[in-house]
């Protein structure tokens, strides 16, 4: 098992009490292989417990990326909300941090030094 | 608007130095000084900012603008004075553009500008209107909820229409030096200068869409430049340089920063800042078009440059963003150090013992959040739990009834002698009780709508 950090990066933040989470591959490889694994589903199952009703999913394959947009899912948002994390910031780093099977072909996916 | 002193007619450089209300006050300064810039955007209004500057309007009509800027504007005096093609657009007119203009023109005389003008933009408060909007049938539903307005109109405290580039653009063809709005798109900042300067047609869609793109990676400052970077070690953002559109008349633009500052422009800074807050990212809703961010492709041409060609768009909607913000109540948070052992068990004992203590004297809050923040509390469940040799004990409450919020904020210091062994760092006093401001996303018909561009 890898962390899906070591394929892609990503940046996330509110939208009033929903987020959206940008999960972007460091080359076509991961993006391929990241959007077949990573469904609308496992998203949602991942993020459950924060109490996220749906959970859609878009493609910008210009930049290889998948953007996740998580309704309801700041507990209120950046006025209401009594979590730390009210807008949501923290959501990417937490999504790179799920553990994924390695996939056969792992090195043409890593990160290439900018 | 003629074309600056290090550019040409079919080049502009547009930098951003502010992200947010609170944001580095020395990036303005750095990037007139080093920017070779022909337009400096400043942008200061985050949603909830507006209700904020609304109360304070309605206690002193003189004030319900960003104050920040009018200090950056004094520091700014002396490139202004060197610089005199440097124009400035800024959202920082808040609540009382007319009001901000006031005071821009009182600096920019103190500094012997006396022939720069300021363009103000108005017409997006819809406050006064909206029982007048109302009867006329606008109904203001709730873009998430799809619920009336009635159901919160009387704790209105500000409502506002996001406008778009062309008064912007308007008010620099009519000479403006600085232009001063209040709720604008943020891409507007961007798109309207550079409108402006080529004079692209407002249904010049993919034209439009190049200003929105560039407009939306620069507008939370140094986002675009390295901050928030998941690969942050690879760079230095102590002294993180803001970033610089070069825009073309063609709408092919890059983004890079001042040379010898600190921060990264790169694919990976770029795509991040691509994507933040978007939702569909092939229609990106703004009053002058939908952006379709899934056009651009990004090229990396030298260090810290990166270029964006080919983004396409499509015709914007028929209707204006409208931002309400309305009373809903009270709310207070504190934080305790807990020592371990038992650091997170110890922790949630003195928030339940504390919110059980507020229950005993009738004055439990509606809404209450617990917190052990190292011990993966900051997205329960999602994290993996740990045990930490201390957290931070983190207590919310939220409630109508301001009474029951400020006993709340009384009830946390006793914890340092009455709770467990091992509560410390109780030093800032008593929690703060604060007014919450909730959020209502709405749309109007943008033939409802006058913006009003005045030159003085």
């Amino acid at each position: 098992m890898i962390p899906l950090s070591m394929i892609a990066h990503g940046r996330s933040g509110d939208k009033g009490n929903h987020a959206n989470v940008a999960v972007i591959a460091y080359t076509p490889e991961g993006f391929a292989w990241m959007s077949l694994f990573l469904t609308t589903d496992r998203v949602a199952k991942y993020f459950q417990s924060l109490g996220v009703t749906k959970v859609e999913r878009f493609e910008a394959e210009n930049v290889f990326g998948l953007n996740f947009l998580l309704r309801d899912v700041l507990a209120g948002g950046a006025s209401q909300s009594m979590r730390s994390d009210t807008q949501g910031k923290t959501l990417a780093l937490a999504l790179l941090r799920m553990e994924i099977e390695s996939p056969p072909n792992l090195d043409a996916m890593t990160r290439r030094r900018p | 608007m003629n074309h600056g002193q290090w550019t040409t007619d079919l080049m502009m450089r547009i930098g951003n130095g502010c992200g947010f209300w609170g944001d580095n006050i020395d990036a303005p300064i750095e990037l007139a000084a080093k920017g070779r810039l022909d337009v400096l955007t400043l942008e200061y209004l985050a949603e909830l900012t507006m209700s904020i500057l609304a109360l304070q309007k309605a206690k002193d009509p003189q004030s319900g603008f960003a104050t920040d800027f009018i200090d950056v504007l004094d520091r700014l005096g002396p490139y202004l004075q060197a610089q005199p093609k440097l124009k400035i657009v800024t959202n920082a007119g808040g609540m009382n553009p007319h009001g901000c203009a006031t005071k821009v023109k009182s600096i920019l005389e103190k500094h012997g500008l006396t022939s720069r003008r300021i363009g103000i933009v108005s017409g997006d408060d819809l406050l006064s209107r909206l029982n007048e909007l109302l009867a006329a049938g606008h109904a203001f539903t709730n873009l998430d909820t799809g619920a009336s307005l009635e159901t919160i109109r009387e704790r209105v405290v500000s409502a506002n229409a996001y406008l778009g580039s062309k008064p912007i653009a308007d008010a620099l063809s009519q000479g403006a030096d600085i232009v001063i709005t209040g709720r604008v798109a943020d891409a507007a900042l961007t798109v309207g200068p550079a409108a402006n300067r080529f004079n692209w047609r407002w249904d010049d869609w993919d034209r439009l869409c190049a200003g929105t793109t560039a407009g939306h990676m620069i507008e939370c400052g140094a986002q675009a430049t390295g901050g928030l970077w998941m690969n942050w070690q690879d760079c230095d953002l102590a002294n993180v340089g803001y970033p610089i559109v070069e825009m073309q008349a063609d709408g092919s633009f890059i983004i890079t920063k001042p040379e010898g500052t600190g921060g990264a422009v790169n694919i990976e800074t770029v795509s991040e800042q691509l994507l933040y807050e978007v939702g569909d990212p092939a229609a990106y809703l703004t009053p002058d078009v939908v952006a379709d961010f899934t056009t651009p492709t990004l090229t990396q041409k030298s260090k810290d440059v990166v270029e964006v060609q080919g983004c396409k768009g499509k015709p914007a909607t028929d209707t204006y963003k409208v931002s309400i913000a309305y009373r809903d109540g009270f709310a207070a948070s504190g934080t305790l150090v807990i020592a371990g052992p038992d650091a997170a068990a110890k922790a949630r004992r003195c928030g339940d013992m504390l919110l059980a203590r507020l229950d005993r004297v009738g004055a439990k809050p509606r809404y209450s959040h617990i917190e052990c923040l190292g011990a993966g509390d900051s997205l329960p469940g999602v994290l993996p739990v740990v045990n930490s040799p201390e957290v931070v004990l983190r207590v919310s409450v939220r409630d109508a009834d301001k009474k029951k919020v400020e006993r709340f904020s009384k009830e946390f210091a006793p914890l340092v002698t009455s709770g467990p062994p091992g509560v410390t760092g109780y030093t800032t006093g008593r929690p703060s009780v604060r007014e919450v401001f909730a959020y209502w996303p709405t749309l109007i018909k943008k033939d409802a709508i006058r913006p009003e561009v005045t030159v003085i």
